[in-house]
């Protein structure tokens, strides 16, 4: 267990890393004594998971040639999460792979589960706010794989010129420009709900400004003192459901897809899409000449003052507790390989970043999109907070069906959020949370 | 008389042609159309002709994608359809078969386990741990084992159904012949329940071929792909190519299709004698 | 294509009672049998009276079927699985036998039309799923479109809550009607001419050769197409799951699909109960209408 020998990184890459890596790196290529192994790694087949993990493991491979990585590819989403559960809870987990942090990798049970990471150097190089989210009281479980992103708007630069707008700081300029924007036939806020997930943003894109009024609501939420039922949370529900009754929403809204939305914000369909910045990547692959025309903003607060960035990290590879001996060894230099400079510059040069890095080894390319650029100004100012799913391990699985309830007006606000009030606690049972 | 039938037939049929052409062929072609587009065609949805075929582009590229990812999928998944469905036929045969002729206090225990296994869903993380006792998890062979336990009840269901159809002189003629149980099940039963088996081989082929979940937990890994799991990738991509996954329904739907119309005829034949005893 | 499973122990033995219907024919199914299907249930039946994470188990007694049924969306759950499985088993019924009656008839091009009813029983759940989600797209969508030409306007299909479940069905009836079709053909195929010759005699045609000799004599057919598609129509989710996923919201949400639900979100438990649960209810709808089906034939 004891921390191995450092490989050197390929010299045309050893110029950028920090004298840290460099100081540490060792002699050449081979390994000491020259066995091969083989390990496994496993990415999420959505987007561009597997082309990412064929780059990353020819790239590393240039360094170590000793060691065999073999690609595994399955579904992402719900039904990935379940895989993963169900393969560690038999056993049968590849000695690398990717997956969430913050709440959705307490549901894993790290400390049974996973390797413990905190001895390794480029943990000391982590950006402050991601360490709790790969981490329990015990150890830290992951490396950082990707760029972080924001939960908030994503709007249509060419149109606001138009109309002569201004990127709104409180929720009734943001209204008022919806008035604007709908009163000059355009649709004003895209909504996507046939990828049900996209429903939620107004909800958990919120998250920075109730935060911002009540610095204590995750920890609260998470000792069952806190409710979405009331104030500030609620105001969440009641902002998509004004949204939705001010019929500022694109005709197709119950049926488009999140491609969809991210057209119709590139190309001026529509002017307001509240997402994930990550969005940014897809537009500038399917629709690379529209990637200037998008521009960022957070989700505005009822008051200026509490306005936030709502910050999602990026997700992380790791090592699970099956994997031992020569293939743990070779399995945690593979996780180091991800978090050098080289391992980022693959990261980002598949998925376009849609926000800063959760490591300090690594640096964003200067030709990042603008909406990317909006949201660093937003980061740069300390005006920003984490996700829920980030500070507190409460996740309720039914809230992207009751947040298109409530954007659909199937439901009111009220009634959304005592639903998902409920729907947390099975979570937070199973979860063996004090208080529930 | 003969001459009003005739007419009625015709009239009758044309209607039916017409219904049959928008309500069953109109979703296949529309399939058949999305494949042949390019992306920015096939996302638009239309029902019309690709404007510039791009069918065999397509064909290529699916089969290639992933150093042949689709290409490994179907061996597997033939492999895996070919081998549980002859397992399954023989096991089962061989119940339903002992469970019409011999009355016994075994056949209400057996029944309810039949109709037990049609109605309870498998429970997924258990069944792995039996399989990992017996070195069989992540393994064709497992997956082999796993479909054709999972479509035992069914086939049971009919063939107990169709055996009924067979007198019972046969096999007591062939018993005074001297022949053993095995000689009579496989020289004069087997061959007698040959369209049954045909039906039973078509549905249950169909069953394995286009299961999703089975593979997804049962044999992960992506040597072992199999073809359900494919489309549920292409499914997944964020890219525009809904020209690619059509191509991939059309491609994966083609081998239940080819072994239907091969087998078309004798279904009929094994639905006549069989499934409707109950 | 049988490779026989020789056993020259058991041929050897020769008991005193000699049967040409052994029981140990059982064993090779029942092997499969017990080892991958009743073990694993077995083990999960306990796991519904605890909270398991996949590795850490607490018995909870019958926590999980409280909170099951305290499920806010079990009521609709409930509702929706009835109204689907039914409608779903009714039309099968209905038009299988219809389709039937059409297809064994004098009729021309009947060998094509007795296969394209059953093309897409061919076709996966998930292939169904994308088509239709395609083609019931309330804007750019065929279906709407061709609609529209005719001056009418489609309703939103899969994603209006009033129509989501029903679409659903609608999708599952043309997707399973083949199979009741070809059950029915066998069925009519199975009636012997004598009774209608002799119904000719009599001087009756038609609607009263219906009444009285073809739907009495497809009975058995009947039992099975209604028990088959009754057991699936309850116990369906594949396709709610490929095309609405419970939605919009929680409109279309069957029993099935909220247990699934439950197990996608990690509470392994939870779902076992609901699986219980959904077993008892299948059992309990199956079993006296199997009863029923069986005894009328039987005084027939």
């Amino acid at each position: 267990m004891a921390v191995h020998k450092r490989r050197v990184l390929a010299a045309g890459f050893a110029a950028t890393a920090l004298a840290a890596v460099a100081a540490c790196s060792g002699g050449g290529g081979g390994s000491g004594d020259g066995e091969n192994v083989e390990i496994t790694l496993l990415v999420q087949t959505g987007g561009t998971g597997p082309a990412w993990g064929e780059a990353l493991i020819a790239a590393f491979n240039e360094e170590h040639p000793e060691i065999t990585v073999t690609m595994n590819s399955q579904p992402g989403g719900t039904e990935g999460d379940n895989l993963v559960k169900t393969k560690l809870a038999t056993g049968e987990m590849e000695d690398v792979f990717t997956y969430n942090t913050g709440s959705l990798l307490q549901a894993i049970n790290p400390d049974q589960n996973l390797v413990d990471l905190s001895d390794q150097e480029w943990t000391d190089s982590l950006i402050e706010p991601f360490i709790p989210v790969v981490s329990t009281e015990n150890g830290l479980y992951g490396a950082p794989n990707g760029t972080s992103q924001a939960g908030g708007i994503l709007y249509n630069i060419p149109m606001y010129e138009e109309l002569g707008l201004e990127v709104p700081t409180t929720w009734a300029d943001f209204m008022a420009n919806n008035d604007a924007i709908k009163a000059a036939g355009h649709t004003a806020i895209i909504q996507t709900y046939g990828d049900t997930w996209t429903s939620q943003l107004f909800v958990l894109g919120d998250f920075g400004n109730v935060a911002a009024q009540d610095p204590d609501w995750a920890e609260g939420y998470t000792a069952n003192e806190r409710r979405y039922a009331e104030q500030p949370a609620l105001q969440s529900f009641l902002n998509q459901q004004e949204a939705y009754e001010g019929g500022y929403f694109n005709e197709d809204f119950a049926s488009a897809l999140f491609d969809d939305g991210l057209r119709m914000v590139a190309t001026g369909e529509g002017a307001h899409y509240p997402i994930l910045s990550g969005g940014v990547s897809t537009i500038s692959q399917n629709y690379p000449d529209n990637i200037g025309d998008v521009g960022f903003f957070p989700l505005p607060a009822q008051e200026e003052d509490d306005t936030r960035a709502t910050i999602w990290l990026p997700n992380a590879v790791y090592i699970p507790s099956t994997t031992e001996g020569e293939e743990l060894e070779a399995a945690k230099l593979l996780v180091e390989f991800v978090n050098s400079p080289e391992g980022c510059r693959l990261q980002v040069e598949l998925n376009v970043p849609a926000g800063p890095f959760a490591t300090s080894l690594c640096e964003l390319p200067a030709d990042v999109p603008q909406a990317t650029q909006d949201l660093q100004v937003w980061v740069d100012n300390e005006l920003a907070n984490p996700a829920l799913e980030f500070v507190s391990p409460i996740k309720g699985p039914n809230l992207e069906n009751i947040t298109v309830q409530v954007g659909s007006g199937i439901s009111t606000a009220e009634e959304g959020a005592a639903l998902y009030d409920e729907d947390v606690i099975k979570q937070a049972q199973q979860l063996g949370l004090d208080g529930w | 008389m003969r001459r009003r039938a005739k007419i009625r037939s015709v009239v009758v049929g044309t209607i039916a042609i017409l219904l049959s052409v928008i309500v069953f062929i109109v979703p296949f072609a529309f399939i058949f159309l999305m494949a042949g587009k390019t992306p920015a065609e096939a996302s638009l949805f239309g029902f019309s002709l690709p404007t510039e075929w791009a069918l065999w582009e397509n064909i290529t590229e699916v089969l290639t994608i992933r150093n042949g990812l689709v290409v490994r999928a179907f061996i597997n998944s033939t492999v895996i359809t070919v081998l549980s469905v002859t397992l399954m036929v023989i096991f089962a045969a061989m119940v339903g078969y002992v469970l019409q002729r011999r009355r016994s206090r075994w056949n209400p225990t057996v029944n309810f386990l039949v109709l037990a296994g049609l109605i309870v869903p498998p429970a997924v993380v258990p069944t792995i741990w039996v399989m990992q006792a017996l070195g069989i998890f992540k393994t064709i062979p497992g997956m082999i084992f796993i479909q054709a336990t999972f479509g035992l009840s069914f086939c049971v269901l009919l063939f107990r159904a169709f055996v009924s159809t067979i007198p019972k002189e046969l096999d007591e003629a062939a018993t005074i012949d001297g022949a053993g149980p095995l000689r009579v099940f496989f020289g004069v039963v087997a061959p007698l329940l040959r369209p049954a088996m045909v039906t039973v081989v078509v549905v249950q082929a169909v069953n394995v071929f286009n299961d999703f979940t089975g593979p997804l937990y049962f044999l992960p890994g992506d040597e072992n792909a199999t073809v359900q799991l494919t489309l549920y990738n292409f499914q997944s991509q964020t890219l525009n190519q809904w020209n690619l996954l059509f191509t991939d329904i059309l491609l994966i739907t083609i081998p239940p299709l080819v072994m239907y119309i091969f087998f078309n005829r004798q279904i009929v034949a094994g639905m006549t004698s069989g499934a409707v005893k109950g | 294509m049988a490779q026989a499973v020789i056993d020259p122990g058991v041929t050897k033995k020769r008991r005193s009672v000699r049967s040409i219907y052994p029981t140990w024919f059982y064993l090779p199914a029942g092997l499969l049998y017990v080892v991958l299907f009743a073990i694993p249930t077995f083990a999960s039946f306990y796991f519904a009276f605890t909270r398991w994470s996949l590795q850490d188990v607490e018995f909870t007694g019958m926590q999980n079927f409280i909170t099951f049924f305290s499920e806010p969306q079990l009521r609709t759950g409930f509702i929706n699985t009835f109204i689907y499985g039914f409608v779903t088993s009714g039309f099968k019924v209905v038009l299988g036998l219809a389709l039937a009656l059409l297809l064994t008839s004098q009729l021309i091009a009947r060998g094509y039309l007795r296969s394209v009813v059953f093309f897409p029983v061919l076709v996966s759940a998930i292939g169904v799923g994308i088509t239709f989600k395609v083609l019931m797209d309330p804007f750019d969508g065929l279906i709407n479109s061709s609609l529209a030409t005719l001056g009418i306007t489609g309703p939103a299909w899969l994603t209006d809550p009033q129509w989501a479940l029903f679409s659903v069905a609608l999708i599952d009836v043309w997707k399973g009607v083949g199979i009741a079709t070809l059950i029915y053909i066998a069925g009519l195929a199975a009636i012997p001419t004598e009774y209608y010759e002799a119904a000719k005699v009599d001087g009756a045609g038609g609607w009263k050769n219906f009444r009285h000799i073809t739907l009495p004599l497809v009975r058995p057919a009947t039992a099975t197409v209604v028990l088959l598609s009754l057991i699936g129509g309850l116990r369906s989710f594949d396709l709610i799951w490929a095309t609405t996923r419970g939605g919009p919201g929680f409109t279309s949400d069957v029993i099935a699909s909220v247990i699934y639900k439950q197990y996608q979100a990690g509470f392994y438990g939870l779902s076992t109960a609901g699986n219980v649960v959904l077993f008892i209810v299948v059992t309990a709808i199956v079993i006296p209408v199997s009863y029923l089906l069986n005894r009328r034939e039987v005084e027939r």
